[in-house]
């Protein structure tokens, strides 16, 4: 303790010295966000952050879906001449590339930077600033992959960009290295969100939210955080390793120089398959949390619910391989992919029993949030099911990369996370701004969704069994496929009314919607304890946690913790296991390094598809933005 | 719940529906296998799905009192679920077990290796087929191109190469696909069981014009399948009328021959299709168009159009040639 830490003690105001009103003003005032441009390029609030992650992948989220739809379009007749087969490929390569890059892995991540802190009862995020950094990475990102489609150099080789195809030999140009290097700036971003995961739930917890006592919702984002550390590294291997062979002259996968096309196959779904399971552990979260509030029930088989998450966690890893089932590798191995692909069934169907069993406990109240979730039953129930057919090596064969393997993915995907993460939409959305949104419109918005869906989809499991293979721009009309196809592009056009419907909700709710208090549902966890939308401090006081749903179990007033300085940011560090309080952990001041790193990192990522030297001079940009970044500040911050 | 009624309908349906591309159009015992397979996958499936939506409707009819304390649990009650439970998790392994061994019993039946008959080497290039028939015999082995013919009831063995970027080769009423890969040899066995024309598609997304990469295989008598071999194995005949003479001088004057062979004459090119026979095929442009003279003029004079992006280049010629040539092509049997 030197001289200055101690003049500072004298000065140390705390918050057992202020109550009510004036402590939530001093506390706002030394967690707020400056306003203006300055503040909002430097603003380290997770809510902030977190807001403008959710908004920019419902963005992408729209864009994707219109992609789409053009392809519905073009799709609905055969031979139509509408789309031709060159902006086709871009078109299903972007809507793919941008679902599961740009709205998949960060939507989750979205709503875990912006809960994770309120519901452990934090005042802000792990890395704060680390977290600032990765939201402006994944914008660039972002950005850069949709400049570049309007640019007409958007990528057409898939999302999955299989080389050769997408090699310098048969994609001269840049389009699949816009692609490559997309991928680079979205991983960069979403592991640097799943380390501040993994630290703000085991390090920053609310004392006595012991490991048994942490939301389901926070359980299920945190494993998703450890499975996207392990799993983002290898597709960076293989888009980086598909860049040296288009930039540098590397032969990774070229078979003429000894290269091996099938690499690149496996390092791409060895992160492929666990990232199916990254846009769908989050969602499962979200369910569990839906419904426990609407079935006023706790939830039957936490333990079960948390280890099924842990296991479908680690055989995610174990199953890469039947997406290369017709490949040609042996059977002996193939078969063991059968099963493992197969067991994931277990841990999956054991979570669904968990929550039919709280409904059936409970006392279900039908708002939009729940008819969301019970879509989710009816259509991911059904899409897993199919994919444990298409677990069967001998079935693969006939129904891989066909309409019923769109089908599928489809079923999964947008069952069990799209319909799940609308359905939690409507359940924080009064928390993200103190507005309810509209029940009317939401049951508009579910059952045109739900038709819709199942209208477009179900379709494709025929069209896919009477033989049309996925990816094509066109089919001749011998084929017999365009009325099961105009069906689809029907059905298509009704879900994306239904998104339709679903923005003019958003859009007028938050000036017009009902006030929405601070527990609008009556849910039991922590982050319906404090104010909608909530104070930049989050909590006035740190909650003290008794129960897995604290406002259940301590309804009138709160246990909370005191003694954290008011006038600097300070928040609470906490034993892993037990939650026990440890430490006063000062948390980072907003600053403007994060966003010039992450300039500086996005020239470096674009730079570096035209020339090899773009990493070294970009990487002395980067290394001077963190020179800035980590700076001494001799502030408050860094007392400790 | 009315959906599982109406979906099975639709399926059966489809079950019975006859279609040139469908897997549940089976023409070999591997096909057969396969839609066997796949039957009761979607009943088992299928059960356990209506199962669970019984299960949740059921859940949602709320026994629960109103205002009861959404902590309080009844541990008799619990404890039943926790069985119940328990059991169909046990239950959903011991599907996964039975239809993993399923599956593993097909695909040993379906990998089985027989002594084949006739071997076919199939080399998957953008956006074409090319078939060598092999033989031991050197001067009986013959190169076709998007179709090629098997004898009933022969086992047949197909090797697949890819010449540039991956395909797949795929013709679900024969045998489930099977991806060519540059630099590996895969390969698939399959025995047709009735004579037809079934059509098969790349299915491994190959660039521009993989919509238009089709292939037909013609199942015929081994004695039909032995004359068409004989033919494919000789040289092209020579033209008897002076219209396809002409064409043929043309033919030979122009690039075409720097792409195309066509035996017994001198073009011998190599990157496109074989054209000795180009005449006795059903489709041209990989099953993109019928084969007739007006869609060979068609194909010749403005490739692109019908498949944009097609290596095949626009070649200069005035109408006389076209139709000549066009003539020739379609009298090569």
């Amino acid at each position: 303790m030197s001289a200055t830490a101690a003049t500072n003690e004298a000065s140390d105001l705390r918050d057992t010295a202020l109550d009510g009103p004036e402590l939530r003003v001093r506390l706002s005032k030394t967690w707020g966000t400056e306003s203006g441009l300055w503040g909002a390029l430097t603003t380290v609030d997770h809510k902030i952050i977190g807001r403008r992650y959710l908004i920019t992948t419902f963005v992408f989220l729209f864009l994707a879906g219109l992609a789409a739809v053009a392809m519905r379009l073009q799709l609905a007749q055969p031979e139509s001449k509408l789309i031709g087969p060159d902006l086709y490929n871009q078109l299903f390569t972007m809507h793919g590339t941008t679902m599961m890059f740009l709205f998949g892995v960060p939507v989750g991540e979205a709503f875990a930077v912006y809960l994770v802190p309120l519901m452990v009862g934090t005042r802000n995020i792990a890395f704060p600033r680390l977290n600032a950094f990765s939201y402006w990475v994944f914008l660039f990102g972002g950005l850069f992959l949709w400049i570049s489609f309007f640019l007409n150099i958007g990528p057409d080789v898939g999302w999955f960009a299989y080389v050769p195809l997408s090699g310098p030999e048969f994609s001269p140009g840049k389009r699949a290295d816009t692609w490559a290097q997309m991928i680079t700036f979205t991983e960069v971003a979403g592991l640097a969100v799943a380390i501040e995961i993994v630290v703000t739930v085991l390090k920053q917890r609310a004392p006595g939210m012991t490991l048994d006592r942490i939301p389901l919702f926070v359980w299920a984002v945190f494993i998703n955080s450890l499975v996207i550390i392990f799993a983002l590294p290898a597709v960076v291997v293989a888009s980086s390793f598909l860049i040296m062979d288009r930039l540098i002259g590397t032969h990774l996968f070229n078979p003429a120089e000894g290269g091996d096309a099938l690499l690149f196959q496996h390092l791409f779904w060895f992160f492929g398959h666990p990232e199916v399971y990254i846009i769908f552990l989050p969602a499962t979260g979200m369910v569990s949390a839906i419904v426990v509030t609407f079935a006023r029930r706790q939830a039957f088989g936490y333990l079960a619910l948390v280890l099924s998450l842990i296991a479908v966690a680690f055989l995610s890893f174990g199953l890469w391989v039947h997406h290369m089932f017709t490949t040609g590798l042996p059977q002996l191995g193939y078969a063991f992919f059968t099963a493992s692909s197969m067991l994931i069934a277990v841990p999956n169907g054991l979570q669904i029993f968990c929550w039919i069993a709280t409904l059936w406990d409970g006392r279900p109240d039908f708002k939009t949030p729940l008819l969301f979730v019970l879509g989710f039953f009816f259509i991911f129930v059904a899409g897993g099911l199919s994919g444990v057919l298409l677990a069967s090596v001998p079935l693969d064969t006939q129904v891989h990369d066909t309409y019923f393997v769109v089908a599928h993915f489809h079923y999964v995907l947008i069952g069990g996370a799209v319909f799940p993460i609308l359905g939690a939409i409507y359940y924080w959305f009064p928390k993200f701004t103190g507005r309810m949104l509209s029940e009317r419109l939401g049951r508009w918005h579910f059952w045109l969704a739900f038709v819709g869906f199942n209208v477009a989809f179900f379709a494709m499991h025929i069209s896919g069994l009477m033989g049309m293979p996925r990816r094509v721009y066109t089919y001749t009309a011998e084929m017999n496929w365009g009325a099961l196809n105009l069906v689809s592009t029907i059905g298509a056009l009704m879900l994306a009314a239904s998104f339709a419907l679903f923005l003019f909700n958003i859009l007028r709710s938050m000036r017009v919607g009902a006030i929405a208090g601070d527990n609008p549902w009556g849910a039991g966890t922590l982050e319906w304890a404090t104010a909608s939308p909530p104070p930049p401090h989050n909590f006035d006081r740190i909650p003290f946690v008794t129960s897995r749903e604290p406002l259940w179990a301590e309804r009138d007033s709160l246990p909370v913790v005191t003694g954290l300085r008011v006038d600097n940011r300070e928040l609470i560090a906490s034993t892993v296991t037990e939650a026990r309080a440890e430490l006063r952990e000062p948390s980072p001041e907003p600053s403007i390094w994060p966003f010039l790193a992450a300039i500086a990192t996005g020239i470096t990522f674009v730079a570096s598809i035209f020339s090899p030297w773009a990493v070294v001079w970009g990487g002395a940009l980067v290394a001077i933005t963190l020179i800035g970044w980590f700076w001494p500040k001799g502030s408050k911050e860094d007392e400790g | 719940m009315r959906r599982p009624a109406t979906i099975l309908v639709l399926l059966l349906a489809l079950a019975g529906c006859n279609t040139i591309q469908s897997p549940l159009d089976p023409a070999s015992p591997q096909a057969h296998d396969l839609n066997r397979l796949f039957w009761i996958f979607v009943a088992v499936l299928g059960a356990i799905w209506l199962a669970v939506m019984v299960a949740l409707a059921v859940a949602l009819r709320a026994p629960r009192p109103a205002g009861a304390d959404p902590l309080a649990t009844d541990r008799g009650r619990d404890r039943r679920f926790g069985i119940v439970i328990t059991g169909l998790a046990v239950a959903t392994g011991v599907m996964v077990l039975v239809l993993t061994g399923l599956s593993y019993a097909a695909q040993r039946r379906l990998f089985a290796v027989e002594e084949e008959a006739v071997t076919i080497r199939v080399m998957g290039q953008q956006w074409w087929w090319q078939f060598t028939y092999e033989d031991v015999d050197a001067s009986r082995t013959f190169i076709t191109a998007n179709e090629f013919h098997v004898p009933v009831g022969k086992p047949v063995k197909v090797k697949l190469n890819a010449v540039d970027v991956i395909h797949s080769f795929w013709v679900p009423s024969l045998m489930g696909k099977q991806d060519l890969i540059p630099g590996r040899e895969n390969d698939i066995r399959f025995v047709a069981e009735r004579p037809g024309v079934y059509r098969g598609q790349c299915a491994e997304f190959c660039g521009l014009q993989h919509a238009h990469m089709g292939l037909l295989v013609v199942v015929e008598a081994p004695e039909d399948f032995e004359r068409w071999r004989e033919a494919q194995i000789s040289a092209a005949q020579p033209p008897t009328d002076s219209e396809r003479q002409k064409g043929l001088e043309a033919f030979l004057s122009k690039p075409c021959v720097m792409c195309h062979t066509v035996r017994g004459t001198p073009a011998g090119g190599r990157t496109g299709p074989d054209l000795t026979h180009v005449g006795g095929r059903l489709t041209l442009a990989a099953g993109t168009l019928p084969m007739s003279r007006g869609n060979l003029a068609a194909w010749i004079v403005d490739p692109h159009g019908i498949k944009p992006g097609v290596n095949m280049p626009l070649i200069k010629l005035d109408p006389d040639e076209l139709n000549s040539i066009a003539a020739y092509l379609e009298g090569l049997k």
